[in-house]
């Protein structure tokens, strides 16, 4: 099986895999990080989301040749302990339930927020309609994204 | 070959038959876990099964049920702190083992479902740590030859009133461990809590935002290899032959196993092992039902329908009354199968070594999960391990065994730990889906418009029959019709029956069970009765509530004062929306919702405002409740408007997210929860928001359209004149 070079939260990584092996799965089982979900395997469902190059991509529909020479950022690459604005902002509006699909959505805000600091509930509908939540915490997320880009709960939609 | 598809339920069976004996225990704090730690000088205190004190006074509390988002790792904490006199904010938690001690009071088993463990473990938590508060105050009296009556703990202290002494819980704790544990400690009373009914964040965000949760898929055992199984597409057929070589020359494919449920390709990891199943080539022996469908299962389900079934209900003269009424009405509704599509798809990972079975499942089930392990392995109970992780959703489906039965037997087969991992394919595809009803309703008026005959039959499969076989008696499965059978409304005449029937779709529980299609049926009818009477929907319900003499009458009432003001009823909604109302009891909670609703440009339905209130007695924490409620009311809007199984030549149609759609972000109505206060006990909350939904969805496209929907889901052309 080929190897692969790639660039993961900015550390090279070598790995061995198929080459159509996705690159969700390169991550979970070859590299170990879990924090990146399979949720269908379909680009469906986002649960699979990271950031190749800084833009928001389902990793369970890159195979692992294309991803070589990209850079690639995880949920664990986001922040060490949790400091990203999205990731405070999820935890102030008290937004995981499960929390399963909770690394896909808070890939998707952080891409959505670094091209457009002040989303409206439409950017948001646009932006994050790719990912499904089971818990239904739509509401609270649609509330944390705003509150991640320092708007005001006036500006928000929904409670 | 034996027979894959038939071990499991076999083994299961006979294994819930000794496992559901003993339906209520007493309220009792189970003395420590037997596996705990040995006491040694100077270590922590550990009072009982839930509670245990380090000597820097950090705070564990033992969680012996499931995670799956219904917010229970902070619920539980909150209990213990209110009586503990700690910062529940400060409390770690630890999940426990599968352990008699964590037997859940209200049904005598250790699981999570039914909504559940708030109401059974409401009095044991706050038991256990009132215990401990009063042995760590025990500690401080004698330590300072004080009486108890003197002192007073708070935030993790106990302070002595007149001389202001004060000593830590941490300092406390080997002298806590030597004092008596008192069986008769009195809790505080409501006006005293200081914890209960707080808006408190969760415990488990940052692991969860971080991407450092520990979810089942995400568990790794040194020298694990990944297994899919290839089951049967038609549910109960078996595999005859299996031809392996291309599987095998996949790179990464280890072992290619018969499995209780199919063929198991177990490899390195899950891509070579799904590669290695698209390689295989299984022939099957598809069995009785490989030429059904949705279709002849509706067909043969519209004749059963005539005949009467077995009586769920019957008030003053039944059906006999229609034959009496002024006007009648008639109608039929009928609900499909669905899944329940958890996030994190079905999987469970398993080490069977010679002597122990040691398992890491996302699972609702622990109490049964043991003795089948146990039973798969040829090991006693004592050599299994159960540690529960993180669930990616529950809903009902991870009551089941099956992903347990297949990793036990899998990792048996060919001596390696072993994690099997169902793709969203299998996961839609193998479900043990909400059971598909077909309804037949009548309702006879009076002169006047007022209902006096109602009469309900039902065609549907048991859960039970297969779920909890010595709990299903006379061929009664009240899971069928709760909901239906309990009708709270003052109508003199009641008939409600239900006939069985097993096409073999496998069915189980999902979320809120009963009440996910009979509060459809229910409240839309009771609205095609104020229709026809020309009554407002919701001045029909305050009448037959206040009439009733069902105890929950006034409950279910106050919840549907509370919704209707607060979402206007009565005041014209924005131009082009319309409202419509349905009020429901489920697992000791009574939830009214008012949904808003407009058609989209293609005519669709677009539901834009549910307002929620819930009366759900005493409450632990506000947030976890209008989470839950936001959370049931969309599972019941994905199914009322997208969900919906179809069986074709005796298998799933459905396959992915693509096909059987849940509700997205842009579909997300605004939801607006409002608590009823009350001083009853404390109902369940993660379920009871789901019934109340679809109803009234459909009420407010009556008012709108004028067209009554009777089937689910919702269809655009259902809607057109
Ligand atoms: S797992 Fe990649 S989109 Fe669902
Ligand atoms: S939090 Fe459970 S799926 Fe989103």
């Amino acid at each position: 099986m080929p190897t692969y070079t790639l660039t993961v939260n900015g550390r090279r990584r070598a790995v061995t895999a198929a080459a159509d092996t996705p690159l969700l799965w390169v991550l979970r089982e070859s590299l170990g990080m879990t924090g990146t979900k399979f949720g269908c395997g379909g680009g469906f469902c986002g649960a699979c989301m990271v950031h190749l190059d800084g833009a928001a991509v389902h990793s369970c529909q890159v195979p692992v040749a294309d991803a070589a020479h990209h850079r690639v950022t995880t949920i664990e690459g986001l922040s060490e302990a949790g400091t990203h604005p999205v990731q405070r902002a999820w935890i102030e509006e008290d937004v995981v339930q499960c929390g399963y699909c909770q690394s896909g959505q808070i890939m998707s805000a952080a891409a959505l927020l670094a091209g457009k600091p002040h989303p409206s509930d439409a950017d948001i509908d646009a932006a994050m309609n790719g990912n499904i939540c089971r818990c239904g915490t739509y509401q609270r997320l649609r509330a944390a994204i705003h509150r991640a880009a320092g708007d005001a709960p006036a500006a928000r939609g929904g409670q | 070959m034996n027979a894959p598809g038939t071990m499991a339920r076999r083994d299961f069976l006979s294994v819930v038959a000794f496992a559901g004996s003993g339906l209520v225990l007493g309220v009792h704090v189970p003395t420590r876990r037997r596996d705990g730690a040995p006491d040694a000088p100077g270590a922590e205190f550990a009072p009982n099964a839930f509670v245990r004190v380090a000597t820097d006074g950090t705070v564990t509390v033992v969680i012996g049920y499931s995670e799956m988002g219904q917010g229970i790792l902070t619920a539980l904490p909150m209990l213990v702190a209110e009586e503990l006199e700690v910062d529940p904010a400060t409390i770690r938690f630890e999940q426990g083992p599968a352990a008699d001690e964590y037997k859940n009071p209200l049904f005598g088993l250790q699981a999570t479902g039914g909504s559940s463990t708030v109401r059974g473990m409401w009095e044991p938590m706050r038991r256990a740590g009132a215990a401990a508060r009063e042995m760590l105050l025990a500690a401080a009296a004698a330590r300072w030859s004080v009486p108890r009556s003197d002192l007073v703990a708070a935030n993790g202290t106990v302070t002595h009133g007149s001389s202001g002494r004060r000593a830590s819980y941490g300092s406390l704790t080997q002298a806590a461990s030597k004092q008596t544990v008192p069986t008769d400690v009195a809790l505080k009373p409501a006006s005293a809590w200081k914890v209960l009914g707080r808006r408190m964040k969760r415990l488990d965000s940052l692991p969860k935002v971080t991407g450092r949760a520990q979810f089942g898929l995400d568990v790794r055992v040194p020298g694990m290899l990944v297994a899919v199984v290839a089951r049967c597409p038609v549910f109960g057929g078996r595999a005859t032959h299996f031809e392996a070589t291309a599987a095998r020359a996949v790179p990464g494919v280890r072992h290619v196993v018969e499995s209780p449920s199919g063929v198991a390709v177990v490899a390195d990891g899950y891509w070579a092992a799904l590669k290695g199943r698209e390689a295989l080539s299984v022939t099957w022996d598809e069995g009785a039902t490989a030429a059904q469908s949705s279709d002849a299962i509706r067909a043969r389900w519209v004749q059963l329908a005539q005949q009467p079934g077995i009586t769920a209900r019957h008030e003053g003269q039944g059906a006999d009354a229609l034959a009496a009424a002024a006007r009648r009405l008639d109608a039929v509704y009928e609900a499909p199968y669905l899944a329940h599509a958890t996030m994190e798809p079905m999987n469970c990972t398993a080490r069977v070594t010679a002597g122990a079975v040691e398992v890491w499942a996302p699972t609702q089930f622990q109490g049964v999960n043991k003795q089948l392990a146990a039973q798969i392995a040829g090991v006693p109970e004592s050599a299994v391990q159960i540690h529960t992780t993180l669930l990616g959703g529950g809903f009902g489906r991870r009551a089941e065994q099956d992903f347990l039965v297949e990793a036990v037997s899998i990792s048996k087969a060919v001596g390696a730990p072993v994690k099997v991992v169902y793709s969203r394919e299998d996961d839609i595809q193998h479900d043990f889906y909400r059971p598909a009803v077909y309804n037949v309703l009548a309702a006879g008026l009076d002169a006047a418009g007022n209902p006096v005959a109602w009469t309900h039959r039902s065609v549907s499969s048991s859960i039970l029959a297969r779920f909890f076989p010595q709990m299903f008696h006379d061929g009664k499965d009240e899971n069928a019709y709760e909901g239906a059978a309990d009708i709270p409304y003052a109508i003199p005449n009641i008939h409600v029956d239900w006939i069985r029937d097993e096409p073999g779709v496998p069915v189980g529980f999902w979320r809120s069970v009963g009440s996910s299609h009979t509060a459809w049926v229910k409240e839309s009818f009771l609205d095609e009765i104020a229709a026809a009477s020309h009554t407002d929907p919701l001045e029909l319900r305050r009448r037959l509530l206040g009439a009733s003499h069902s105890p929950s009458a006034p409950r279910l009432l106050g919840a549907l004062n509370a919704a209707a003001e607060r979402a206007g009823w009565g005041t014209a909604p924005p131009a082009g929306r319309a409202r419509g109302l349905a009020v429901h009891e489920s697992f000791g909670s009574f939830v009214a919702e008012v949904a808003e609703v407009s058609l989209g440009g293609d005519g669709t339905p677009v539901v834009h405002r549910v307002v929620c209130a819930v009366d759900c007695g005493q409450i632990v924490n506000p947030l976890t409740i209008e989470a839950q409620m936001q959370s049931a009311i969309v599972y019941g809007l994905s199914a009322a408007l997208h969900g919906a199984i179809t069986i074709d030549k005796g298998r799933v149609v459905q396959t992915n997210f693509n096909d059987y759609a849940p509700l997205r972000m842009a579909e997300m109505p605004r939801v607006e929860v409002f608590i009823v206060p009350s001083t009853e006990g404390p109902g369940g909350v993660g379920e009871p928001g789901t019934p109340p939904i679809a109803p009234a969805v459909c009420n407010a496209l009556f008012a709108l359209t004028g067209k009554r929907v009777r089937r689910l889901p919702i269809r655009p052309e259902d809607l057109q004149g």
